[in-house]
Parts: structure tokens; sequence; C-alpha cells
């Protein structure tokens, strides 16, 4: 089906239900004194997406807005996904004492904006259309991340994210422009087919624009060498920022970039594997950017002291890893990347949490706030944290380890030995950093001075349903494996 | 008892939930529930043991459930003779650690907690018969492991747990590499051990090269085989007693344990090139040199850390031969082994209990002080050296047996290192228990009943295995001797092709 505007709005259920949040809560921001009530009815409508996300489940498959997005099993996957997300962000904000007394009615509405912006880059199927859903998110981002006015170190970052965005989006908008003129189109499905012919269009410049179109997707999923910002901002950003920015953010853009390199630049053959357009080889060159990230983002982390900055590297790292997945051009890949983004949401938020609960409660962030936590009343918090720290090293019978287990699966699988070996090593190299911090919880006894831990029950509650989550998925994967299989279907008219 | 293996690897996983949730205050209460959730294990192992069909090489009490069948990931259970010792083995070892960890008054709920998880992932090892389960179980026991070393270990505890967890990975990425290149190897693609065996004339020499270093490396690492043998004499140090009688008489069996079920019968032409320079004179070189760094060290631990070193290298030494004499030894000195570097373990935990050090020369006589364990420890020091009669004797007989059919100046390297095992637990014996009464020590205590409790037993096994070594030997031979005709008569697919 290829919807009109109007027409689409009756599929558009979950950005419906974003955007009238986003609009109410401006409004009731003026009317109410409980600001609470805010961040609990986006909250509900983030919710509230989700369940519009899975109820389009059994829609048809086909184009919305004329074109411009796409409605299918890929897109409502991403969908359920980042509405899950913004729910853990805003879940996490109404936890953090970081963003007490700041203006919860902007940080809401920017928050919800945002997530109807990653919406849009899971689904666009149009360039013109990926770029502003692309773009509308970066530039919420960039306020978002320099929220806290106090904060030297969050303007700071928020000034370094924009500068870094917008080369990145210029090279993008440029490369798209270049492909616009090879192709002579702006769809994706219409740009596959017209470069499939062998022509001479498919030379240098094809690849250039495509490797300028990759900055702007590297700069997203925070890719070597476009991560450049994500150290810094995922550091001086309010803490449910950076766990949004991580989880939410990235999985938007490798939705993004699924779907232009496997839509547009490669075509789907027989038994699930893909082929590249000819002249165009693509997956060599994200090979070494897979490598590279992961090996740089586990040997930075190796030294942090902030464990908000470990984490930011260690995110850096785990780019490297699911882009194990983009590069065998394989349906088996591709489920394992959609996988191993669900269990990272997991893993991820969950030490994102206990971070918080930690940053809350002595309001530090660095490795000795977590000296003997398992000694000083955070027994509980402790061992999530161990679960979610052991769950991204990826060590049985966590969650991690299966979706790393089917990364290495289908990279095995196209016989690619060296991509294998390295990320075998730098699992090895990452328990090192992960272990640290479990370490220094249990293995480390706590000093007078450390202050005894609260029991935070908000944050508490969701850390605990995320450890739970992530040593079931340990054990019995079926249904999520399923999902993320069901999930592969592109459509393309 | 129709899931017998299944109930013995989770009864104590469901003993560990339980232990969680007794009231924090009672230690007691905390320890003797976990020893009666080993209890279980031990009482079925003894079942095991009298049920056991000793006339087939087939695998018996199967048990076979999809996991996640889109995958082709199964839960299969099952043991044969060599894994039914290994069980025994473990099922034995577990509850007399818990005996002897009663004296850990630190974070008691944790420890006998992750006590019986290890416990779990060490039986799930050795009955898996999917390679992704076995993998699970393998890496299962590195977490507890961990924080077992690293909380309730030495002063140097933190070191030793992290060399450990890491050297353990390492091996363990490139198994699970080697994994999943056997799994897509196959068509339709599995992870079912038996399969893979079935299918072992198909792989071709090159394929089946790097997947046995893939693997072998992983379990070199835990035998330990030199040179990965760097994190054993750390984490032996550092561990608690029971934890080191733990590591030395399971942990260790794993890395043989694993070359003979998945490296021999999966692959066997890489076994047949890789035998001599990997297995046979590695191990004689373990032999010797673990030996030798015994005689050197002045911490008891570490002697007979240094002297598992040296008594692996017979089972490396045995299998390598591939004959009949040499594969039994091999399995018969993995279960010796066990239970005689067990006792040593414990003996010297006996004493650093009571002296708060382990420093060879800071003692002298204690046989005159105490009489009873001095008894005990002299049965543990002759098996160690290989003295007929006991246990050990038989099985490094049999090893060197099968290494004289198979390479002679290995064997005579191998046999001299006898001497060497002598001088070093001869030359401990006389500066501990011999010679001056040290005053200082003069009102330490003999063994108690709870420590008599752990040490009996392990006597026993010692000496009855020295004189009726079949106890044993007729569980594990048909599986054998099985094991290594498929290795000896795998041919290269190349040859299949020409045959008429």
């Amino acid at each position: 089906m290829n919807l009109s505007s109007v027409e689409s709005l009756a599929y558009s259920l979950p950005e419906l239900i974003l955007v009238f949040a986003t609009v109410g809560i401006l409004m009731l921001d003026l009317l109410i004194t409980r600001k609470r009530i805010l961040g609990e009815l986006a909250l509900c409508a983030c919710g509230g997406a989700a369940l519009a996300s899975a109820l389009l489940a059994g829609a048809e498959q086909g184009y919305l807005f004329n074109q411009m997005v796409a409605l299918d099993g890929f897109a409502i996957f991403f969908k359920l996904f980042l509405s899950l997300s913004a729910f853990a962000a805003v879940y996490m904000s109404l936890g953090s004492r970081e963003l007490d007394n700041e203006h919860p009615g902007e940080y809401y509405t920017l928050l919800l904006a945002a997530a109807t912006g990653t919406f849009y880059m899971a689904s666009a199927t149009n360039l013109l259309m990926a770029y502003l859903a692309l773009e509308f998110v970066s530039l919420t981002s960039y306020v978002l991340t320099g929220f806290i006015r106090a904060s030297r170190r969050g303007s700071e970052a928020a000034l370094k994210y924009l500068i870094y965005g917008g080369v990145a989006s210029g090279a993008m908008v440029y490369g798209m422009s270049l492909i616009f003129g090879l192709a002579g189109s702006l769809d994706y499905a219409t740009i596959g087919e017209r470069l499939l012919v062998p022509s001479e269009a498919n030379g240098p410049i094809l690849f250039i624009a495509v490797l300028l179109v990759l900055a702007g997707f590297g700069y997203k999923i925070s890719m070597v060498p476009f991560h450049m910002w994500s150290p810094d901002v995922y550091q001086g950003a309010p803490l449910p920022v950076t766990a949004y920015l991580s989880v939410g953010s990235k999985a938007a853009g490798f939705a993004m970039m699924i779907r232009f390199f496997y839509v547009a630049l490669s075509h789907a053959g027989a038994g699930g594997v893909w082929a590249t357009i000819e002249g165009l080889e693509w997956p060599n060159l994200i090979v070494l950017g897979s490598i590279i990230t992961m090996t740089l983002g586990n040997l930075a982390a190796l030294r942090q002291d902030n464990v908000k900055r470990l984490l930011a590297y260690s995110s850096i790292a785990h780019a490297g890893y699911i882009l194990m997945g983009f590069v065998v051009l394989s349906d088996a890949g591709l489920r394992a990347m959609l996988f191993y983004i669900a269990t990272y949401y997991l893993m991820n938020l969950g030490a994102f949490t206990v971070l918080m609960m930690v940053l809350n409660n002595s309001d530090r962030e660095d490795m000795e706030a977590f000296r003997g936590l398992a000694w000083r009343g955070g027994a509980l918090p402790a061992a999530a944290m161990a679960v979610f720290m052991f769950s991204l090293a990826g060590v049985p019978p966590f969650a991690g380890f299966i979706g790393k287990f089917y990364l290495f699966a289908a990279v095995i699988d196209k016989e690619m030995w060296m991509l294998a070996i390295v990320a075998a090593l730098n699992s090895v190299v990452s328990l090192y950093y992960y272990a640290r911090i479990v370490r220094t919880m249990y293995l480390d006894q706590p000093l007078k001075s450390d202050p005894v831990m609260t029991t935070d029950w908000h944050s508490g509650a969701f850390a605990g349903v995320l450890a739970v989550g992530t040593i079931v998925f340990g054990v019995y994967w079926r249904p999520l494996i399923d999902l993320a299989d069901k999930s592969l279907v592109f459509f393309r008219g | 008892m129709e899931h017998i293996l299944t109930y013995m690897t989770f009864i104590p996983l469901l003993g560990a939930v339980v232990v969680l949730c007794l009231p924090r205050e009672n230690n007691t209460l905390v320890r003797w529930t976990a020893f009666a959730a080993t209890m279980p294990p031990l009482l079925m192992a003894i079942w095991l043991y009298m049920n056991f069909d000793r006339s087939t090489d087939a695998m018996q009490f199967m048990e076979r459930v999809q996991w996640i069948p889109s995958y082709n990931i199964q839960y299969i259970m099952g043991i044969d003779g060599l894994s039914v010792t290994m069980v025994l083995l473990t099922a034995l070892l577990c509850p007399i650690c818990i005996l002897a960890s009663f004296g850990i008054d630190k974070g008691v709920k944790g420890y006998f907690a992750l006590f019986l998880l290890l416990d779990t992932g060490m039986t799930g090892v050795f009955c898996s018969l999917d390679f992704f389960l076995f993998y699970i179980f393998w890496e299962v026991m590195l977490l507890p492991m961990y924080f077992l070393i690293g909380v309730w270990g030495g002063p140097r505890r933190e070191y030793a747990a992290i060399k450990f967890f890491l050297y353990t990975l390492l091996g363990s990425v490139l198994m699970l590499i080697a994994m999943l290149a056997l799994y897509f190897h196959n068509d339709p693609h599995t992870f079912d051990m038996l399969i893979l065996m079935e299918k072992s004339g198909s792989y071709s020499r090159d394929f089946q090269w790097w997947a046995w270093l893939g693997l072998f490396i992983g379990f070199a690492i835990k035998i330990p085989a030199f040179p990965f043998h760097t994190w054993l004499p750390d984490a032996h140090v550092e561990a608690p007693t029971a934890i080191s009688v733990i590591l030395a008489g399971v942990l260790l069996k794993m890395g043989t344990y694993g070359i003979l079920r998945l490296c021999y019968p999966i692959l066997p032409l890489a076994t047949q090139d890789m035998a001599f320079y990997a297995l046979a004179v590695l191990g004689t070189w373990n032999i010797v040199y673990g030996a030798l760094c015994a005689m050197a060290q002045t911490d008891m631990k570490k002697l007979v850390a240094y002297s598992s070193i040296s008594h692996m290298g017979y089972v490396m030494l045995g299998m390598a031969t591939l004959t009949p004499q040499g594969i039994n030894g091999a399995v018969l000195q993995m279960f010796n082994h066990g239970t005689v570097t067990a006792m040593l373990f414990l003996l010297v935990g006996v004493i650093y209990d009571r002296a708060h050090h382990r420093e060879i020369n800071g003692f002298g006589g204690l046989a005159s002080i105490m009489p009873r364990y001095t008894g005990i420890m002299t049965i543990a020091f002759f098996a160690a050296m290989g003295l007929p009669g006991l246990s050990a004797f038989i099985s490094e007989v049999l090893v060197l047996l099968g290494a004289w059919q198979y390479d002679k100046i290995l064997t005579v390297i191998a046999a001299s290192a006898v001497v060497l095992t002598a001088g070093y637990m001869l030359w401990m014996l006389q500066r501990v228990w011999l010679g001056p009464v040290n005053e200082k020590y003069t009102g330490l205590p003999d063994v108690t009943l709870r420590e008599l409790a752990t040490l009996v037993p392990l006597a026993a096994i010692v000496i009855i295995l020295g004189v009726y070594p079949h106890a044993v030997l007729d569980l594990i031979n048909p599986s054998l001797l099985a094991l290594n005709q498929t290795v000896l008569s795998a041919i290269p697919m190349e040859a299949v092709a020409q045959l008429p």
C-alpha cells in the first residue's frame, strides 16, 4: 500500500501519541505547579506509544506519507524498542536528583520530541526524510546535553556535540546530494534499482558519496573515527540523557543505517543472503570500522576512572560489536544485530540506572563511589551491577553472551576469521574493566567516610527488572530471537 | 531415576537459592543447609556407580530436550565411562569441601551460595553432551570462582582472581570460535556432540588442525599446560583451602576431560598429528618443570600447586600415547590426582588454620605434636610420590607402560621425574614433620573430628584404589578403548575416497 499524508495518520498512532504528549506537556507546564505530573504524563505517553507500536504489528505493510516512510516489520520492531528506550529515559529522569529543580516542562518536551524523531529515523525510506529525522534528533539532543545550565561540563559537551554534529551532517547531506545526482531519486528502493544496473556511476564517485553519508551514520552510532564527541558528551550530559543517547539514539542510528545500506545499496538474494551492488564493496570498509571501533573503545575504557566515561567508551566498543552483524550481508547478521541491540538495552540501561543510584547517593560518579558498595547497604544494587557488568563483558549465563554468540555465529558462518578473533580478544580485554567495577564493589572494603547506600525503590525496582531480564534472556531467549527474526521485513514497494 | 543427571546438576543450584533465603544471623544453619544440598548428588553418585553399565561404551542415562529449536540448541545430558568418573569425583569432593569451609565466618551466605553454584557448573560440564550447553556450564563456573578467590582469598586475592578470570576467558573465547566453526561445518548445523563425533570423518585435515588448536588452547589453560600455567600458583595460594581443593581436584581435570571428550573423538586426525608435540612433549615438560618448581618453593601451598602441574603432566603424556594402558592410566590418574591433591590441600589448610602461615621452614617436629594428623598426612604424601599400594602408583605405572610403547626417551624422562617428586615431598616432610620440635607450636591441637571427616574418606579411597584399581578401571575401560580406536582408525577424507 502507498498512502497519502492524511490516510497515513491512521497508521501513525505511536507518533501521534508522542506529538500530542509533547504539546500537552508544554501547555500543562504553564498551568500546574506540581511539575512531577509532567514527567508521569511523559511516562504514560511512552508506554502508550510502545503499546500502539505493538498493535501495529498486524497491520498491512506499506509506504506512508507518499513514500516518505515505510511501515514494515523492521520499523515496528524499532518503534517498539525506541518507545521503550524513551520510557526508560523518562523513568530514570523522574528518579534523578541531578534534574530536580531544572525545568521539567521543557525537558520532557524535548525528550519526547527526540523520541518522535528517532521513530522516523527508523522508518524513513527517503534520503530527505532520513536527513530531517536525523537532524531533528540531533538538535533536541544538543539541548538535552546542556540542559543543566549550572553545569560547565554540560555546556561544553553540548557545544562539542553541536560542532561535531554540524560537520558530520554537513558531510552527510553532501553525500546524499551526490547520490541523488547519480541515481536521480531520493527514494531508497528507486536508488537501489537504478544503481543495480552497472554503469559509470558505480565508480569512485559513488564510493565517495557513500563514505560521506557514512560520516553521518557513524557519528550517530559513534563509530571510529566519528566517535570523538561521545566520551565528552556522555560524561557531560545529565545521566538519563546519556543513557538515552547510548541506547535510543544509537539504536535509531543503526536502524537508519541498516535500512539505507540494505535497501538502497544491496539486494536480497536467496536463503537470507544479501549482495552489494556491483562496484561498491562497502562491507570491507565497515569491517575495518568495526575492528577499530571495538578495539579503540575497549583500550580507552581500560584507563578510565570516571564510570560514566568508562561506560561511554564501552558503548563505543559495543557499537563495534554490533557492526559485526552489519558486515556479513545476511539475515543471520541482521537478526544478531537486532537481538544484540535489545540485550544491550537491558544491560546498558541497567548499568546506567545503578550508576544513577550511586550518583544520587554520593554525588559522585567515579570509581571510588563504588568502593565496597556491597558491604555498606548496597548489596542489591551491587549484585545487579555485577550482573550488568558480566553481561556487558559477554559472560554466560547472561543475555549479553547470547547476543555476542549470535554475532560471532553470523561472522563465523561467513568465515571471517580475522574479525571473529579480534572480537574474541576484545571480549577478554573488556572483561578487565568491567570486572574492575565488580572488584571495587565487592573486593574492596568501604572506608569510614563512604556514605551508607540508602534504598531507592524507584530506581532500584527498575534496575531489578532489567537485571532479571538480563538473566532470563540469558537462559531462555527464544521469544526475543523469534521477534528479531520476524522483524526482518523491509518494505520496498 | 530418569533425570538423574539433571537432578545431580541442579539440586545444588536449588540449594544455593535456599541458602540465600536463610536468615543472615544463623551461620550454622547456612552451613548445614549447604552441606545438605550436596548430599543428594553424592547419594545419586553412589547409585550411579552401582547401576552404571560397565559392558558398553555407549552414553548412558541420556536426556534430550529441545532448548532453542530455531538454532538447533538442545539440552542433552549423558555420561559414559570417561565422564562418570569425573561426576563421581565432583560429587565426592563437594560435600568434603563444604565441611572444610565451616571455618569461613565472613559473608557466610554468599560463600556457600556461590560454592553451590560452582557445584552446578562443574557437574553440568561433565554431564553435558551438547557443545553449547557445555560451554554455558564451563563459563558459569568462572563467576563463582572469581568471587570465591577474590572475596575470601588471601592477601593478593584481587590479582589472583582477575588473572584466573582473564586467562580462562581467553581460552573460552577461542573455544567459542572453534565451537561455532564446528557448528557451521555440519549440515544441518548442530551442537550435538554425538553427531559431531559421528561426522568426524567428513572434516578436512586443515579444518581439524585449526579447530583442534582453538579448543586445545582453551583446555591447556585449564590443565594448566606450560606455558599457560602461570595463573595456577597465584590462584592456589590466594584461594581459601576448600577452593584450592576444588580447583586442583576438579577444575584442572576439565582441561584434560575436554580434550578427551571433544578433541579426540571429533577431531581424530588432528589428534594423531598433534598428540606428540602438544600432549606428549608438553606433558613430559610439565612433569619435570612442575617438579623442579615445586622443589624450590618455601610455601607449602605453592609446593602442592606446582606438584599439581607436575602430576597433570602424566595425564597428558598418558593420553598422548594412544595405547589402551596409556589412556586408561591417564583417566585413572585424573581421578587419583583429584583425591590425592585434595588431601594435600586439606592437610595444608589444617596447619594454616592453626599456625596462620605456611612457611615450610617455619615448622619442625610436628609429628610429635600432632600424631594423628601426621598419620593421615603420610598416606597422602606417599600417594603423591607414587608409592606402590596406593592409588597414584597404579595410574602412573599405566601411563609409563603406555608411554614406553610410544616413545622411549620421553618415558625415561618422565620416569626419572618420580625421583624429583620423592625429593620435594620427602624434603618437605623432613622439614615440617621431623627434626627438632619448634617450641612455638608445641600447643597445636591435633585434627578435629570435622577435619577427620574430610580426610578419612579420601584416604580410604586412596588405599582401596591402590589395591583394587578395577573399581574405577572397569568403569572407564570400554569407553576409553572405543575412544582410542576412533582416533587410531581415523583416516583422511582423501584416503576414504580412494578406498575400493
